[in-house]
């Protein structure tokens, strides 16, 4: 046999294996896509049965989902703008303490802050289904149709998981307020573990008083997105930790007169403003925990006229008071904006979200000028925008609710002062002394602890020298030249 | 005259400088130096490797002054810069044959001030 016939019989053996092989293939495709039409025709004969249901399910699931990626990006902003905010000898030790405080809170709000804040229990605490979500549930079932234990959160038909993920981000965000008013002199362990005890404990209380059914919400008390749960349960605990800690070495006088101690990277707090601002637009509409077109609307754009008044107050106010139009100021107003709308961004006109962001501009100009004055350091502003503002926002639900918005955009029958019923003002008063109370009193005594046990504050020669060497060993601007002079 | 330069410890200079002005001193110039001292330095860690840092970040002042001058600057500067500490810091005084105001001209102790 020559070459040549060798190649032709070679070639015509393997025209017969493939044609068996093809045989072969296409039988076995043919059985497998009739069984896979099969199944996917009786499934979609099961889901066209309640096709609309789960439709929404699955809209209001991804909304929610998307709207807690939003609020866990805030994490970024926060951590720009407070190391923007203070100098870059500290910059490595304000960057580790936002980033490793989202994981704390996580862990923190797995193991028992969820169950405490949305377990069914008494007025004051959850008490079932406390640990790792080990609490009986059937979401996304609603309303009458929910069998579990988190029964205040059953309103919203999404799966439990995506409850407790956007309830998270949320728990990260008041954990995260507390670094910047104790930034540049307290220790990373303690902060570390004040952020645990913030997640497992203060902030689940707090919130399960006003979101889990317990006695201020019975009150009839109503915080839409958060201005009470999130920002002033941050800003009371970062005010507590500023009193206990003291003021930075330099930052006053002997004579008591504050003197500037100037943010390394105003690139970088403006760069956190701005995400700041896109993650609001996950928190406040995204606690709508449904895809309800309407509402999100709404409340987006109350939400984003807020934080513009908000910031052009600020400005306003600042170049009035202090001279110059401070971008650190107008960076504070926009938050102190979007603060202040987060109660009631679900039950304000548009109008109304115009002039609350207005106030809280010009209020958290005034309350920087205000904590100096007593002699309270706070580096970046933290409580003048979430403290101050947080309270405001929270009074705003009582002093400009307008009955109708509330009802179709909120879902709730309250009504403010400006439209005749004073009531809702006293309630939501009511909410904000209980949660000053608690909250001051439990963060104090988890400050006293681990001030006896860990120690608070760096000692003078590593706040002198800076905390990124003294706290982490290293440098945020290594080969940099940089001045430890103050 | 004389220049005395001095290298500190960057976080006493501000009571050098209150020090310093309590003398009656109040023209200066600073700047960053590295330097490097008895000590072992400090031990910095970038992603699990060791780095030994033996020059450590220290501050260079140069200050100008008249004869009579002399004495009261060199214990202003150890009266603010004093820890008891290694590290502390050195002074050198340097003659300073001539110095020149920019703006008017002057020259000599006049200049200095």
């Amino acid at each position: 046999m020559n070459v040549r016939s060798w190649h032709v019989s070679c070639l015509a053996r393997l025209e017969i294996v493939l044609t068996h092989v093809q045989e072969f293939v296409m039988l076995r495709t043919f059985k497998f896509s009739v069984l896979l039409l099969a199944l996917v025709g009786s499934v979609s004969m099961a889901w066209a049965e309640d096709g609309a249901a789960s439709t929404k399910v699955t809209l209001d699931t991804l909304w929610v989902v998307i709207a807690a990626m939003l609020v866990f990006f805030m994490n970024l902003g926060f951590a720009t703008v407070e190391s923007g905010f203070a100098r870059a000898k500290n910059c490595v030790n304000i960057l580790s303490k936002n980033f490793v405080v989202f994981a704390v809170s996580s862990l923190g709000f797995l193991v028992l802050g969820w169950g405490l804040m949305f377990g069914d229990g008494s007025a004051l605490i959850g008490l079932q289904g406390l640990f790792f979500l080990n609490g009986m549930d059937n979401s996304p079932a609603m309303g009458d149709a929910y069998h579990g234990v988190y029964s205040s959160i059953s309103w919203t038909g999404v799966p439990l998981l995506a409850k407790f993920f956007f309830q998270l981000v949320f728990c990260g965000t008041a954990a995260t307020i507390v670094s910047g008013a104790v930034a540049e002199r307290v220790k990373y362990v303690s902060f570390i573990v004040f952020s645990f005890v913030m997640a497992i404990f203060i902030y689940p209380v707090v919130g399960h008083w006003i979101w889990g059914g317990g006695w201020l919400a019975q009150l009839g008390m109503y915080d839409f997105a958060g201005s009470t749960v999130v920002h002033s349960v941050g800003g009371w605990a970062a005010l507590t930790g500023a009193l206990m800690l003291g003021p930075r070495i330099g930052k006053f006088g002997p004579d008591g007169k504050p003197r500037a101690i100037p943010g390394h990277n105003i690139s970088m707090a403006t760069l956190g403003a701005f995400v700041l601002w896109l993650g609001w637009f996950g928190f406040n509409p995204g606690s709508t925990m449904a895809a309800n077109p309407g509402a999100i609307s709404h409340i987006i754009i109350t939400t984003n006229m807020a934080a513009s008044t908000g910031l052009l107050s600020a400005t306003v106010t600042a170049w009035l008071l202090l001279g110059k139009p401070d971008l650190g100021m107008t960076i504070n107003g926009c938050l102190a904006g979007l603060v202040a709308i987060t109660a009631p961004c679900a039950y304000v006109s548009i109008a109304t979200s115009l002039v609350i962001g207005a106030i809280a501009g010009s209020m958290v100009v005034v309350a920087v000028l205000l904590f100096d004055r007593l002699q309270i350091d706070d580096p970046v502003g933290a409580l003048s925008v979430h403290l101050v503002n947080g309270v405001f926002g929270t009074l705003c639900v009582g002093i400009f609710a307008d009955p109708k918005i509330a009802k179709v955009i909120g879902g709730v029958e309250i009504s403010g002062v400006l439209y005749g019923d004073a009531k809702q003002f006293f309630v939501q008063l009511a909410g904000v002394a209980g949660t000053a109370v608690f909250v001051v009193t439990a963060s104090l005594i988890a400050w006293l602890l681990i001030k006896v046990t860990l120690g608070l504050r760096v000692s003078q020669q590593e706040e002198l020298r800076g905390l990124d060497i003294g706290e982490h060993g290293m440098e945020a601007y290594s080969g940099f030249q940089i001045f430890v002079t103050q | 005259m004389k220049l005395i330069v001095a290298y500190l410890q960057p976080e006493k200079l501000n009571d050098v400088k209150q020090a310093l002005y309590r003398a009656e001193i109040f023209k200066m110039s600073v700047t960053n130096a590295l330097g490097c001292g008895q000590q072992r330095g400090y031990h910095e860690m970038y992603r699990g490797v060791d780095i030994e840092v033996n020059l450590l970040k220290k501050l260079r002042m140069e200050v100008a002054v008249n004869e009579d001058f002399v004495e009261p600057c060199i214990e202003a500067i150890i009266a603010g810069a004093r820890t008891g500490t290694i590290g502390d810091g050195k002074i050198f005084v340097l003659d300073l044959p001539e110095c020149v105001r920019i703006r008017t001209g002057e020259r000599g102790t006049l200049a200095i001030g």
